[in-house]
C-alpha cells in the first residue's frame, strides 16, 4: 500500500533537551493516523518535521513520496496544516480569512464549498475576534483545506473545546476521511484517539512505545484484573508507563 | 468539487494586500492618529510661526515697587512682552525659555540671560537698545529699513517638507514593523509559512498597501502649508507623489526589515527608536544638517531620511525635476533594495 508520511528513526534536539528520539512510524494513504502521547512527548516537533517547518537533525522523511529538500512547493500546494495557537487575524472576516488562504492554492474548493464543509455559512461575514473556540478551530480546518489536500496535518486540534465543538470538528474530519483524504493528528485526548484514528502509535519521550489500532492495543492489556469499565487507551499508556496520560 | 482555475480569489499578492488594508481601515485608531498627526503638527506650525510680524523678545522683570518704571520703560516697545517674576522664579523661568533675559534694574542695568541661546542674545540687543534709547541716547542717524519676506525661503516652508518626510518615516516603519511582530506573536506568520504562499509576497503587500493611505497622508499637510503659510509648491504634482512613493517603499522596506526578526514590541521598537531617532536629527528636519561637520557629511548625506528630505524640498521649494534629484533617488532606491532583500532572507517565521 502507497504511504502518505514514513519517517524513520527521527531525531531533534533543542539544546540538551532532547524532544524526538529515534521515532519511527509510517501513514498509510486514506487512513486516520494518531501520534497520542502527553505533552513533552515530542509530538508537535515531529508533526512540525513532517509539514517541513523544521529541520530533523537526524534520521528520514519522506512525505506523499517526496521530499521536503527538493520538493517544497509541491507538498505546499498537497498538504493541510492547522497548528496549536494559530490566532488569524482578528478584524477579518471568516470569508476573508478563508479567501486569502484559498488563493495561495493552485486547485482547491471554492469559497462557499469550504464554508459549508465547516458549518461556518452563518459566520462567513463575522469578524474572527467574535468566533467562539469551536467555531475559530473550524476555521483553522477550513484554511487547512482550502486547497483540497491529500493529506492533512492536524496538531492537538480539539484541546480546549467543549463537547459539543469537539463533535462538530470530528465531524468535519469524517467528512474529508470519507472523500479520501489522509489525515495524521496529535492529541492527548484517548477518546479522539479512538473515535477518530484508525491507527495510532503512543509516544513518550520522543519516541513511539505502542503502535496498533485502538482496539488492539486495549485488548493487548489482557483480562483487567477488576472489570470496573472498558479498556481504554488511557489505560494501555499506564500499563506501558505506570502514569496518566494527561499527568504525565 | 470545483478545481482548476476557478481559485475565486485575487492572486495571493492582491489578497495579501486587501487583507492588510482591511485590518488597518477596522483600525479606527490606527487610521485616526496616521491623518490626526500631520495636522496637528501643522496647526502647531501656524501657531509657532504666525504670518506677518516676527516675535516679540519675552523679558522677565523681577516684582517690586523700584521696578515700576523699568516695567513702564520695556512695555513701551511693541518688540518686548514683558513677565515679572518672583526672585524664586526667576531661574526657572529662564531655564524653561519662559523669558529670554531678565532685567534687574539699577544705573546701568543688570541683563541676565544664556549667550548660548540666539533668541536670548536678540532679547539682549533689543532690551538694551530700548533702555538706552529711555536713557536719552541720541541715534546718529535713522536707517532706512527694506523689509522683505519671500514665501519659500522662510523656515516655515523649510520645515514642512520635512515634516512630511518624518511622516513618511514613523508611519512606514512603525505601522509594518509592528504589524509583522504581531503577526508573529500570534503564531499566524508560521501558519502562513505551512501554506505555499511565496514569502516574497507576503513582504512586499503591506509595504504596497502602505501606498493607498499615502495621498492624503502628504497632500493634508502641503495643502495646509499652502493656505496657512502661502507656501510655494515649486514642482509638479506627478514629481512630488514619485518622491513621496520612493520614500513610503523605502520606509516600508526598512520598517519589514526593523520587524523581520524581533519576537517582541520591545525589541522592534528599540530597534526603530535606534535608527529612526538619530536621523530626526542628523537629516535635518528642523534644522539644517549643514550645521554638523564636515567629516560627517558623507555619512549624513547617505541616510535614508535624508535623501527623502532633501529630495522632498528640491521638489517642493525649488521645483527641481526628477531627473536633478537623481542622486536622492538612487540613494533611496538602494535604501530599498537592500533592506527588502536582507529581510527576505532573515525573516524569522515562527
Amino acid at each position: 500500500m502507497e504511504l502518505a508520511v514514513r519517517c524513520q528513526n527521527l531525531q531533534k534536539r533543542y539544546g540538551d533537551v532532547v524532544a524526538v528520539d529515534g521515532l519511527s512510524f509510517e501513514v498509510r494513504r486514506g487512513e486516520c493516523y494518531g501520534l497520542l502521547g502527553p505533552n513533552g512527548a515530542g509530538k508537535t516537533t515531529t508533526i512540525e518535521i513532517l509539514e517541513g517547518l523544521l529541520a530533523p537533525d537526524g534520521g528520514d522523511v519522506e512525505v506523499l513520496g517526496r521530499r521536503w529538500k527538493t520538493d517544497e512547493q509541491e507538498l505546499r500546494q498537497r498538504l493541510g496544516v492547522q497548528l496549536q495557537e494559530t490566532q488569524f487575524t482578528d478584524k477579518l472576516t471568516v470569508e476573508e480569512t478563508i479567501r486569502l488562504f484559498r488563493s495561495f492554492y493552485h486547485r482547491g474548493k471554492t469559497i462557499d464549498e469550504l464554508l459549508g464543509l465547516v458549518e461556518l455559512e452563518g459566520k462567513r461575514g463575522s469578524w474572527v475576534v467574535k468566533l467562539s473556540g469551536g467555531q475559530k478551530q473550524r476555521l483553522s480546518i477550513a484554511c487547512a483545506l482550502a486547497g483540497d489536500p491529500d493529506l492533512l496535518f492536524l496538531d492537538e486540534p480539539t484541546t480546549g473545546l467543549d463537547p459539543q465543538s469537539r463533535r462538530q470538528l470530528w465531524n468535519v474530519l469524517t467528512r474529508f476521511r470519507e472523500s479520501g483524504g489522509t489525515v495524521l493528528l496529535t492529541t492527548h485526548y484517548m477518546d479522539e484517539a479512538q473515535t477518530l484514528c484508525d491507527r495510532v502509535a503512543i509516544v513518550d519521550h520522543g519516541h513511539v512505545i505502542a503502535e496498533d489500532t485502538p482496539k488492539a492495543l486495549i485488548a493487548s492489556l489482557g483480562a483487567p484484573k477488576v472489570v470496573v469499565h472498558e479498556g481504554t487507551l488511557e489505560d494501555v499508556f499506564m500499563s506501558l508507563t505506570g502514569r496518566h496520560l494527561r499527568e504525565a | 468539487m470545483s478545481t482548476g482555475a476557478h481559485r475565486g480569489t485575487h492572486p495571493p499578492l492582491i489578497e495579501l494586500m486587501l487583507a492588510r488594508l482591511r485590518e488597518f481601515v477596522r483600525e479606527p485608531e490606527a487610521l485616526f492618529w496616521m491623518f490626526l498627526f500631520p495636522i496637528v503638527l501643522s496647526v502647531a506650525m501656524a501657531i509657532a510661526f504666525p504670518s506677518g510680524a516676527g516675535q516679540a523678545v519675552r523679558v522677565g522683570v523681577i516684582a517690586g515697587p523700584h521696578t515700576d518704571a523699568l516695567r513702564k520703560t520695556l512695555a513701551g516697545s511693541k518688540d518686548i512682552v514683558v513677565r515679572e517674576l518672583s526672585p524664586d522664579d526667576q531661574m526657572r523661568a529662564l531655564r524653561n525659555g519662559d523669558v529670554h533675559v531678565i532685567v534687574t534694574g539699577g544705573n546701568p542695568p543688570t541683563y541676565r540671560f544664556d549667550p548660548t541661546r540666539e533668541e536670548s542674545k536678540l532679547a539682549q540687543l533689543v532690551v538694551d537698545d530700548v533702555l538706552k534709547r529711555a536713557a536719552g541716547r541720541t541715534e546718529p542717524w535713522q536707517a532706512h529699513e527694506d523689509l522683505i519676506q519671500v514665501p519659500g525661503s522662510r523656515y516655515v516652508d523649510w520645515l514642512i517638507p520635512g515634516i512630511i518626510s518624518l511622516g513618511i518615516m514613523n508611519n512606514g516603519l512603525w505601522s509594518i514593523g509592528f504589524m509583522t511582530v504581531q503577526a508573529r506573536l500570534r503564531k499566524l506568520l508560521k501558519r502562513l509559512a505551512a501554506s505555499p504562499m511565496q514569502k516574497r509576497d507576503f513582504l512586499m503587500a503591506p509595504i504596497i498597501a502602505r501606498l493607498a493611505f499615502l495621498g492624503p497622508e502628504v497632500a493634508v499637510p502641503l495643502v495646509f502649508g499652502w493656505f496657512a503659510f502661502s507656501m510655494p509648491i515649486r514642482g509638479g504634482i506627478v514629481s512630488i507623489a514619485i518622491v513621496s512613493i520612493v520614500g513610503a517603499l523605502m520606509w516600508g522596506a526598512v520598517g519589514m526589515l526593523m520587524g523581520s526578526r524581533a519576537r517582541t514590541f520591545e525589541a522592534a521598537s528599540g530597534l526603530m527608536n535606534l535608527i529612526s531617532v538619530p536621523m530626526w536629527v542628523l537629516s535635518g528636519v528642523f534644522f539644517s544638517s549643514s550645521n554638523f561637520p564636515d567629516v560627517v557629511q558623507p555619512f549624513i548625506q547617505a541616510l535614508p531620511l535624508t535623501a527623502l528630505i532633501d529630495a522632498m524640498r528640491g521638489v517642493i521649494l525649488e521645483g527641481s525635476t526628477l531627473v536633478s534629484i537623481w542622486h536622492e533617488l538612487a540613494i533611496m532606491a538602494a535604501w530599498t533594495v537592500v533592506p527588502f532583500a536582507v529581510a527576505l532572507k532573515i525573516f524569522r517565521w515562527r
